[in-house]
């Protein structure tokens, strides 16, 4: 089995109309025993952005605070915020000067733009090859239920209560399809004043 | 084939590892302790690749040390675990990665107790109870039929008995004795080892 499936999980982006939402599960398992269920791959990085990581949990954590420090270092020597599509050509270039030893995971970035506050989506593979699309970005073990949902349920310029429903939904009805991912989710709805954190109870099975 | 437990109490965190030490097909000794006193508050307990296992935990033990020397304070139990898994990550991608799997235990005044799962890829979750090996794969029902958050260090050896009674049944590895450590405000204690002998009288009770 693929080293991208070892521990499962998924994520999911969407954007809507000046919002955008992130969602994770909260699986955490070796091949096929879970076990934790209260892991979530979904980090917040800046105040309107949040980093999603699926694949191989060591990575996921190293990718990370590999990630923080030098977007740390960016902020202390720029004076200011970064914004998220320069976050995604750090984190593309991160990820390609690994092109022959790679981190093995496939990473989600969505957030609102610190000036413009205009919603931002974008995932890449495990080299950093980006793709910034204006619907909905997905990764993880269910990536293709992720994209069966999204695509019957999403629509151009929904509000957040809608993108909330829509990322929810879609996430369940992907995840309960897939063994490896699920355990309950988490969904971050970023708007230009408030983030809200919403837990999904889900099936624990 | 060898098997480590750990439970986490609100105040402490409980290990158990086999003594078992084989080679192949032969069981080369039977006292051998998994379980290493790091510091004062600190426990770690390793299995995996016999050679890798002693020297790794040699390595982050000398380290920690050596950091408690320099700075004249220990590492929290926490950035013990984040220092081990560091060391395990950077080690996995370079020619000589150690084979291990482990648990990091310790207790802090301030931080609490903490219980962290560490995998020989260096997948690492702070945990409330878990198990590597064989063995465990027949304790994950136990701990979460029996474990609670305000659980009390006797109910943890007792879930403890409760897994090893489990695997000298079921599994086909012979696991004959088990030693039992806790850390807590007072510092680690070794507990009475959990034996085929000393269980006798607890499944004639149970």
């Amino acid at each position: 089995m693929s080293i991208l499936a070892y521990n499962g999980g998924c994520v999911v982006a969407m954007r809507g109309k000046d919002c955008v939402a992130i969602a994770t599960d909260h699986r955490f398992g070796v091949q096929a025993q879970t076990i934790s269920t209260d892991f979530k791959k979904v980090f917040k990085i800046a105040p309107r952005m949040f980093l999603g990581l699926t694949g191989l949990q060591t990575d996921i954590l190293t990718v990370r605070d590999r990630l923080m420090f030098r977007k740390n270092l960016y902020e202390t020597r720029e004076n200011r915020e970064m914004a998220p599509k320069p976050f995604s050509a750090m984190l593309s270039s991160f990820l390609y000067e690994h092109r022959f030893g790679p981190y093995f995971i496939e990473p989600v970035v969505a957030g609102l733009d610190p000036k413009t506050l205009k919603p931002f989506v974008c995932n890449m593979d495990l080299i950093g090859c980006p793709n910034e699309p204006d619907d909905f970005v997905v990764a993880g073990t269910c990536a293709e239920q992720l994209y069966g949902m999204c695509e019957t349920l999403w629509k151009p310029d929904l509000d957040p209560k809608q993108l909330f429903e829509v990322i929810s939904q879609s996430m369940m009805n992907a995840f309960d399809r897939d063994a490896m991912s699920g355990w309950g989710a988490t969904v971050y709805i970023i708007e230009k004043d408030t983030i809200t954190e919403r837990t999904l109870k889900t099936r624990m099975d | 084939m060898e098997t480590l437990l750990g439970i986490k109490g609100k105040d402490f965190v409980m290990l158990a590892a086999d003594t078992t030490h084989a080679r192949s097909i032969i069981v080369m000794k039977e006292d051998q302790n998994k379980i290493h006193k790091v510091s004062d508050n600190l426990l770690i307990s390793t299995t995996g690749e016999s050679g890798d296992t002693e020297q790794f935990t040699e390595f982050i033990s000398k380290n920690i040390a050596l950091y408690k020397m320099r700075n004249g304070y220990d590492l929290s139990p926490r950035a013990a675990a984040h220092f081990t898994r560091k060391n395990l990550a950077d080690y996995l991608r370079s020619r000589t990665p150690y084979q291990v799997f482990m648990f990091v235990a310790g207790y802090d005044e301030t931080e609490g107790a903490e219980l962290a799962f560490i995998d020989y890829l260096a997948n690492a979750k702070s945990l409330n109870y878990a198990g590597h090996g064989y063995g465990a794969m027949f304790c994950s029902s136990i701990y979460d039929r029996y474990w609670h958050p305000n659980i009390t260090q006797d109910e943890a050896y007792d879930i403890f008995k409760k897994c090893i009674v489990e695997i000298q049944k079921r599994l086909v590895v012979n696991l004959k004795n088990f030693n039992v450590s806790v850390v807590d405000k007072d510092g680690v204690r070794n507990l009475e080892p959990i034996s085929a002998q000393s269980l006798t009288d607890y499944n004639a009770s149970s």
